[in-house]
This record gives C-alpha cells, structure tokens and sequence, in this order.
C-alpha cells in the first residue's frame, strides 16, 4: 500500500510567550492511500496540535509532513479538515448550500459542477432539504453534517477530523460515526480522525495510533481487525472488539501516568 | 383590528405634538417663534419656488449639499472598509496604527473644517473632504475592531480550505466584520450629516447649510424654520435608507444572535 | 501571568513608533516643500504655539468652560435619557405610543437648531447646550430602552408574582440588567456631546476651546489653529478613556462585554 501521508520526525515546540512548550516530542508514522487512521491519547496530548501540523495550519519545529509525496509548508491542495467546534468552523452569513460551495469555487469548479457537488454532498449526509436553511437554524448533530458534507463535496484526498463529535450527543454521535464510515467507503478517501474516545477510535479505524501524554510520542501503533462492514450493535458487542477495547484503554491509561513507551506499559489485561 | 391599532400607535404622539405646537404658536406675535401655519405655508415657497424647476433652492441648493454628502461618505466607506480590513488583519500593522487612529478618531470632525479650508478653500473639494475625513473614523476603527474579533476557527477554515486574498477578504472579513461595519457607518453618516450643514455654515455661499444660516442672519424666522424642517426631514429620509440598505446585509446576524441566546 | 508580557510589550512600543512616525512625518514634509509650510507648520512650531497656549490664563479659561459645556450638556441627557428610559421602557404603552416619535426625533441633525439656539440665547452656554443635550440625549436613551427591554421575562414574571413594588422591580430587576446598556449609552454620549460642544463654541461662538480655535482662524493664526486641534484631540482621547474606564469599573461583574445595540 503506497503511503498518502508520511509524518517523519515531527517535533512541535511552542516558543514566543514565556516558556517554551514542547507539544510534540517526535512522531513518525504512515497512512496508506484510502486507509482510515484514528489517533487517540489521554487529553492534552498535543492531538490537536499533531492535527493542525498535519492540515498546514501550523509549522512544524522540525520534521516533515509529506502529503502524496510533497512536503505541506502551507494547507495543501487536496486535504480538508472538520473541526470539534462545528457552531463555529460553518460560515454563519452564508446559507447551508454556500457553505459546502464555498471552497469549491474558491478551487474554481465551474457553477454547474458546484451545483452537482453539492447537491450530492448534502445528499450524502441526509440534508438535501435544507440547503437553503441557515447553519445556525440547525442542531448540532447537523451542523456538523453539513461540516462533513463541505469536506466532502471538496473531493480530497485526505480528510482531516479534529474530534469531529466530541460537541454532539450520544444518539447522534452513532449515526455520524456511520456517515463517516459510509462515506469513507463510497469516496475512497484517506481519513485522520482524532478522538478521544477509545471506543470511536475502534469502532471506525482500521487502525488506531495511541498518543502518549506531552511532549507526545508513538506509544503504540493498533491493528484493528474488525473487517469492513462495521454495526453499532454486532461490532461493539463482538469479543475482538472488547478485546482491543481493553488494551487501548490499559495503554492510554498508563499513558496518563506518563509511560512513554509500550515497554515500560504494565499491561494487566492478557492482550 | 391590530393593523388600525399600531397605525395609531404610529401617528398618534406626532399628531398630537404637531397639533400641540400649532395651537401654542396659533396667535404668536413672537418674531422668532412664528405659528406652525406660517412655516408651513413658507415650506412650499422656500423650496419649490422658481422661475422654472432648476432655478428651485431644492435643485440648487439641496441637490449639491445631498451630492457632496453622498460623494464624502462614500469614499470614507471604501477608504475605511478597505484600510480597516488591512489594518485589522495585520497584527503589527494594527498595534503600529492603534494609538495614532485613535487619536484621529478622538478629534471633533467640526474642526478640521478650518484646517482643510487652508489647504482646499471653500470649494466643493473642501466639503466633500471635510465629509469623507469626518465619517472615515467610525467606518475605519469599527472595521478594524470587527476583523479582529473574527472567531480564529473561522480563520482557520478559511486557510485549510486555500482561499485566497481576495477570497479571505470577500468571503470572511468582509461578512465577518459587517455587524461592525454597520455600526461604525451609522456612527460616520450622523457625523457626516453635521458635518454637511457645518461645512456650509461655516464658510460657504451656496449649499442648505448656508441658506438656513442666511435666513437666520437675515431674520427671515420662517424660512429659517422651514429649513430646519427641512433638515430634519433629510436627517430622517437618510437614516431610512440606511435601514434599508442594511437590513439585507445584517439579515444573517440578527437571526444567529436570537439562535445563540436560544441556545445558551 | 508572566505569558503574553513580551507581545503586551511590543504592542507597546509599536504603538510608541507608530506616534514618533507621524510626528516625523508632520515635521519633514512640510520641510520638503510637499505641502506649503504656510497650511501646514512642522510638528515643532505647533508644539511651540501649543506650549506658548497653555500659559496664557485665557486658554485655561476656555479649557474650563469646553469641559463645562460638556460635562452639564452630558449630565442632562444621562438623567432625562435614564430617568425617561426606564419610564418609557417598563410601560408596554409608551413604548409603543413613543416609538414612531423617537425613531423620527433621533436622527433629526442637531446643527438643524443651531439657528433656532441662536436666536434663542445668541452666544450663551445654553445655545450649545442645546445642540449637545440633543444629541446626546438620543444615544442614552435608545440604549436604556433596549436595557430596559432585555430584562429577562421569567424574571420579571417571579419579581411580580412576589407582589414586588415598581420600585424595588426597578432596582433589583431593571437596572442591574440596564446599566451595561447605560454605561454604552453614556460612552457614546460622551463623545458625541464633545464633538457638539467644541461644534457649537466653533459656529455659535459660546465661549471655549472651539471658540479660541475660530479666533486663531480668523487672525491666520496656523501654528495656534493646529495646537487647539491637537487640544481638541488630546480632550477626545481623555473622554473616551475615561468612558472606557468607568464602562469596565461598572461592568467588571459582568459576565459579557456588550456591544452596542444594532
């Protein structure tokens, strides 16, 4: 599998104000082309920060990002991003449909073209009826929707999701982990989601990254075989995935503690 | 049976304030407090009369005065959107200028009048600049202020998705800091306005201004009575139209605003 | 708390650049002959006219009467535009029955009267006081009528139930919910009363800054003219200031800073 996403050596310190912050002590991984990869870590485990390095909002100290084999100085073309703070991250002076056009025509896709895309996008994510609707008319759980309708109707070929659902309810949060898989399957897209949730990391990823506290390193690197159709009740409820539940949990758990290596993790639980 | 009753909340003080005033003036003697029916019957006259419709103090007089406020403000909305979203965007840029600004912004608008008399005259350039110099603070530092306070995941959005300069700024600074914007041209059209009438007043031979200063040198009361009817009325008429203008541009935040205290 | 100090600090000295850059500016141009020195004196001989100024006891006289113009003018449109504000705003009929009159009444120009404060009072104080108190007036009271309307419904429901008196509604219920909306109001007036103030002593020839300015324009007096320009300014920053200070000190319990009302 050719590699869509390279992070070598990535270090990230936080210079300027007062002391400097190392967030990101070193990090390296891949993501294959079309793989999904969620990163989990106990909180403040520069998850965040690792994202916005990723999406070229924020330059790395040292280290490269390479995305399709060109090194991102800047956002590069072909990514897009859903932030947590969706109320926030949707342009509240432009309708639902304007929105999800928006960086469509800023890339200069033709009118009628945008038209489809969007359409086809908003149609994706079960809200082709409210196209003409306000993002701040919405409820949360649609709001972020329409959030992953514009990063979808973009066509990229990384899409970056920065805690997407940590905002929505519980109800909602089960159907959008769905959308995303659907999706995922239909577009063929590499996907980065960070989350916090240990279950959401298994749940979607095919493999899952586990962070360590700051300044953050690779504790481990998950395999999930969980195959490719995925169901809130038979995937929760199947023994592999309670297994590797287990594990994730006992390593974020000794990441807390500050273990910064899976060798030094006193794993209770057989694995 | 509401419709009836709001057009009587509407009209019911004017007219009794109206009717109020004509009956205390009805049998003034008083030279400078004429009776309500004397202005208004000098309104007509004063305004509208003249040997063909151009030769009518409203074409030559209130027509120029509307024309240089319409030309000053302008330039100041532009000069100040397009300043004020630069400088607002720059952060050195912004702490080099604030102090400065804020300066100028302190300064009364009236009088700078003199000042650009020495350099301008008093010519029509003179007033339209003392306009334009006027009104460009408010529109300049509120522009300022509002691009500010764009919400940085908004910023970001707009970066990771590759909008360009004029897309940044047509897209997110523009719409983001309208609320703002409005604001601060409501502020610069009031100030603009004084500073229409001022500018004539002081040192002028045409313009509404002049006239209503002249009536009042020459005593002739309800003339001078008429014309400031007259700029009330403008001052009202131009204030509605602001309204309007701005009614459609703000539409998007008066409904988010309501959702955001709904939703809190 | 030691964060954020080195940025604090540029700011700082940004902002210092940013003055001593214009101030250069003031005084090379004119040098170059860009703009005739006649119109426009270099920053020193303004300094120098400003300095000469401030030591004559007649603009120290005229510096009182600017400030009490305005700080009267401002008084009475803060009490009238509170005191009516909250009469207005707590009685659901003269709301409605004021509304048309004051949308109508607002933007009427205050200069429009200058002729009429004129004829009433020729150069006396009460002709500026006038075009102040108008225009000062209209932005406290719109704001204390969006204050007073922005108290909470369920509130004011529970404040009757308990048979509350208008009175003790007004002073545990209305104000506190008002006063951000007043301290707005009284920062806006503030500045619109300055800007009328010095406007009137300018065209009316109240006695004042505004007037000592007029003079120095009649007698070409340039250097002296830019020095109470400056005075005006310096006068507007303080205004704003302290408006600003007095907004925050009253506010400091306030959850959110108010903008001001569309």
């Amino acid at each position: 599998m050719n590699a869509m996403l390279e992070v070598r050596g990535l270090r990230k310190v936080y210079a300027g104000r007062g002391d400097p912050v190392e967030a990101i002590e070193e990090l390296s991984f891949e993501v294959g082309d079309g793989e999904l990869v969620c990163v989990v870590g106990p909180s403040g485990a520069g998850k965040t920060t690792l994202l916005r390095c990723l999406a070229g909002l924020l330059p790395a100290t040292s280290g490269d990002v390479v995305l399709a084999g060109t090194p991102v100085t800047g956002p590069p073309q072909g990514m897009a991003v859903v932030l947590q703070e969706y109320g926030r991250s949707l342009f509240p002076w432009m309708t639902v449909e304007q929105n999800v056009a928006l960086p469509l025509s800023e890339k200069g896709v033709p009118r009628a073209e945008r038209a489809r895309l969007v359409g086809e996008a908003l149609e994706a994510v079960g809200l082709a009826d409210v196209g003409r609707s306000y993002p701040w008319q919405l409820s949360g759980g649609m709001q972020q929707r329409v959030a992953i309708a514009r990063a979808a109707a973009y066509e990229p070929q990384v899409l970056l999701m920065d805690e997407p659902f940590a905002a929505v309810d519980a109800q909602t949060r089960f159907e959008l982990e769905d959308l995303v898989r659907a999706l995922w399957q239909r577009l063929g897209v590499t996907v980065v989601f960070v989350t916090h949730d240990i279950d959401e990391a298994i749940y979607l990823g095919e493999r899952v990254l586990v962070l360590s506290a700051r300044p953050t390193v690779l504790l481990e690197d998950v395999r999930v075989d969980l195959g490719a159709e995925r169901d809130q009740l038979d995937t929760r409820g199947a023994p592999e995935f309670a297994r590797l539940r287990t594990h994730v949990y006992e390593v974020v758990q000794q990441a807390k503690q500050g273990v910064r290596s899976l060798a030094d993790a006193r794993l209770t639980h057989a694995g | 049976m509401s419709v009836v009753r709001s057009v009587l909340y509407a009209v019911g003080l004017p007219l009794l304030l109206l009717a109020a005033w004509w009956v205390a003036t009805a049998d003034s003697q008083s030279p400078f407090n004429p009776p309500l029916s004397e202005i208004l019957a000098t309104f007509g006259p004063t305004w509208f009369s003249g040997d063909t419709f151009a030769d009518t103090r409203f074409v030559q007089d209130i027509l120029p005065s509307l024309g240089r406020l319409l030309v000053g403000y302008s330039v100041a909305l532009v000069v100040g959107i397009g300043l004020g979203v630069l400088i607002g965007a720059v952060r050195p840029l912004r702490e080099f200028a604030e102090p400065v600004l804020e300066f100028f912004r302190a300064i009364p608008p009236p009088v700078m009048v003199p000042v650009l008399m020495l350099f301008l005259g008093v010519g029509t350039s003179m007033r339209v600049f003392v306009i334009a110099t006027g009104a460009l603070w408010p529109i300049l530092l509120n522009t300022v202020e509002g691009v500010r306070g764009l919400d940085p995941v908004l910023k970001d959005t707009a970066r990771a998705f590759r909008l360009g300069r004029w897309g940044r700024f047509r897209r997110l600074m523009l719409p983001g800091a309208s609320p703002q914007i409005v604001t601060g041209a409501r502020q610069a059209l009031s100030i603009a306005i004084i500073l229409m009438v001022i500018s004539e007043m002081f040192a002028a031979k045409d313009g509404l201004g002049f006239s209503v200063v002249q009536f009042q040198r020459s005593f002739a009361i309800p003339e001078m009575w008429s014309g400031v009817i007259m700029l009330g009325l403008l001052g009202v008429l131009l204030s509605f139209v602001f309204r309007i203008a701005t009614g459609a541009v703000l539409a998007w935040y008066h409904g988010y605003l309501q959702a955001q205290r709904g939703g809190a | 708390m030691s964060r954020g100090r080195p940025l604090a600090h540029r700011a700082v000295w940004l902002g210092i650049a940013g003055v001593v850059t214009l101030l250069v500016v003031l005084q090379v141009v004119p040098a170059t002959g860009l703009v005739n020195p006649d119109f426009l004196p270099p920053t020193t001989e303004i300094l120098a006219a400003l300095v000469e100024r401030v030591q004559t006891p007649e603009f120290w006289t005229a510096l009182g009467d600017t400030l009490v113009t305005w700080i009267t003018g401002l008084a009475i449109s803060v009490v009238a535009g509170v005191v009516l504000g909250v009469v207005i705003g707590m009685v659901p009929f003269l709301r409605a029955a004021t509304a048309s009159t004051i949308e109508f009444l607002r933007p009427v120009p205050s200069v429009a009267l200058i002729p009429i404060a004129v004829l009433l009072w020729g150069t006396g104080m009460q002709a500026t006081l006038l075009l102040v108190v108008y225009a000062s007036f209209w932005q406290v009271l719109v704001q204390v009528l969006a204050g007073v309307q922005d108290v909470d419904p369920v509130a004011s429901d529970t404040a009757r139930s308990y048979r509350f008196s208008v009175l003790a509604r007004v002073r545990t219920l209305v104000w506190p919910t008002a006063l951000p909306y007043v301290m707005t109001g009284l920062r806006l007036g503030a500045a619109v009363a300055l800007i009328l103030t010095v406007t009137g002593e300018m065209l009316i020839g109240t006695p004042g800054i505004g007037k000592l300015l007029a003079v120095a324009r009649e007698s070409g007096a340039v250097p002296s003219m830019y020095a109470l320009v400056v005075v005006t300014g310096l006068l507007g920053v303080a205004v704003n200031l302290l408006a600003r200070a007095l907004e925050h000190r009253a506010l400091f319990w306030h959850p959110s800073v108010r903008g001001e009302v569309l």
